[in-house]
């Protein structure tokens, strides 16, 4: 568990969260990264790149 | 030093990277995750720690230096540099799918943006413009006449970036509504998806839907072709239909997103497990 950055509601991961994962805000729906596990740190997402895709 | 034999590079996990990582665990394949925005090597160095590294950058301009670091340092990338920088760049693509002898759709590439609109005029409308680096669809511009071409090429002419200027042209192939996505992974066509929207751009990222395609002898080996043509060995090659149902090669992708893909074909195909396989037995060459 953990306060999202950007509404500071709670984010509550069901699975053992993995650094880099990227996880939703469930009251705010913004993205956000997972910087560290233990305690679990959230961050805001990076924006999207020009160079970003497949 | 790291025990792990598989380092799974990668900036961003998403669905895709934890579902691979979860099969290499099945695999009880020894790997670890390396945040690529966190590494860095001397140059001439030793070679890396691990077997082989995956490459999962979602970045591509990292994504190709990743790769082109690990081969400096002597050691093995799936995809490779060579093949990252093909299929990253439209024109290099088309120049191998080409070579191939492959069927694509008639392509050009202007060094202004106004050859780019004479090179429109001599393709016909309507056309296809694309950034030349780019994914998920981003900044395709349908064209469906002169003056629209025209008005695309004033912007960007405007544009900052000098590679912006450099302009991929493309017939545009009137499809049924949809696209087809193959993966290929190790030389094998593991499965097909048809991916239609309401948009003419089909791509999952711009919200299109996936449903099971058929894997034809035919689509397979065109798959297999165009991954083999960029020096991919794990692929999503994208291939439309025209209105007499004849395929055309549009693009190959180096970095694979799949959960649309697997979502469609449920448990037929596992496409993690299939990547995990192929990386869990590849070495150094």
């Amino acid at each position: 568990m953990a306060s999202c950055p950007e509404c500071e509601g709670t984010v509550v991961l069901t699975e053992r969260p993995q650094v880099s994962e990227i996880v939703e805000c469930s009251e705010c729906a913004t993205e956000l990264e997972v910087v560290a596990a233990e305690p679990l740190t959230l961050a805001l997402a990076p924006e999207v790149e020009e160079d970003w895709g497949e | 030093m790291t025990a792990a034999s598989v380092a799974v590079f990668a900036s961003r996990v998403r669905a895709d990277e934890k579902r691979i990582m979860a099969a290499l665990d099945r695999r009880g394949v020894r790997h670890e995750h390396i945040d690529t925005r966190t590494y860095w090597s001397f140059v001439g160095e030793h070679p890396p720690p691990w077997r082989v590294v995956l490459n999962r950058e979602i970045a591509h301009t990292r994504a190709l230096y990743a790769a082109k670091m690990i081969e400096a340092l002597g050691g093995t990338v799936v995809n490779s540099a060579a093949a990252t920088e093909t299929c990253g760049d439209k024109w290099r693509t088309s120049l191998a799918l080409r070579a191939a002898g492959l069927p694509t759709p008639r392509t050009a590439l202007g060094l202004t943006p106004q050859a780019a609109l004479a090179a429109l005029d001599a393709i016909g409308y309507p056309a296809v413009v694309k950034p030349l680096v780019g994914s998920w669809g981003r900044l395709v511009t349908r064209v469906p006449d002169r003056h629209m071409a025209t008005t695309v090429m004033e912007y960007l002419d405007a544009l900052p970036a000098p590679q912006s200027r450099i302009v991929y042209v493309q017939e545009l192939i009137i499809k049924p509504g949809r696209d087809i996505r193959v993966i290929v992974v190790g030389g094998d066509a593991v499965g097909a998806t048809y991916r239609h929207g309401d948009h003419w751009r089909t791509n999952v990222a711009r919200g299109a839907q996936t449903e099971p395609c058929p894997l034809t002898d035919e689509l397979a080996k065109l798959a297999v072709r165009a991954a083999e043509a960029v020096g991919a060995e794990i692929a999503g090659v994208d291939v439309v239909e025209n209105a007499d149902g004849e395929l055309f090669v549009l693009e190959v992708n180096h970095g694979v997103e799949f959960s649309g893909f697997q979502r469609a074909v449920g448990r037929t195909v596992d496409v993690a497990g299939r990547i995990a396989d192929h990386v869990a037995g590849r070495g150094p060459a």
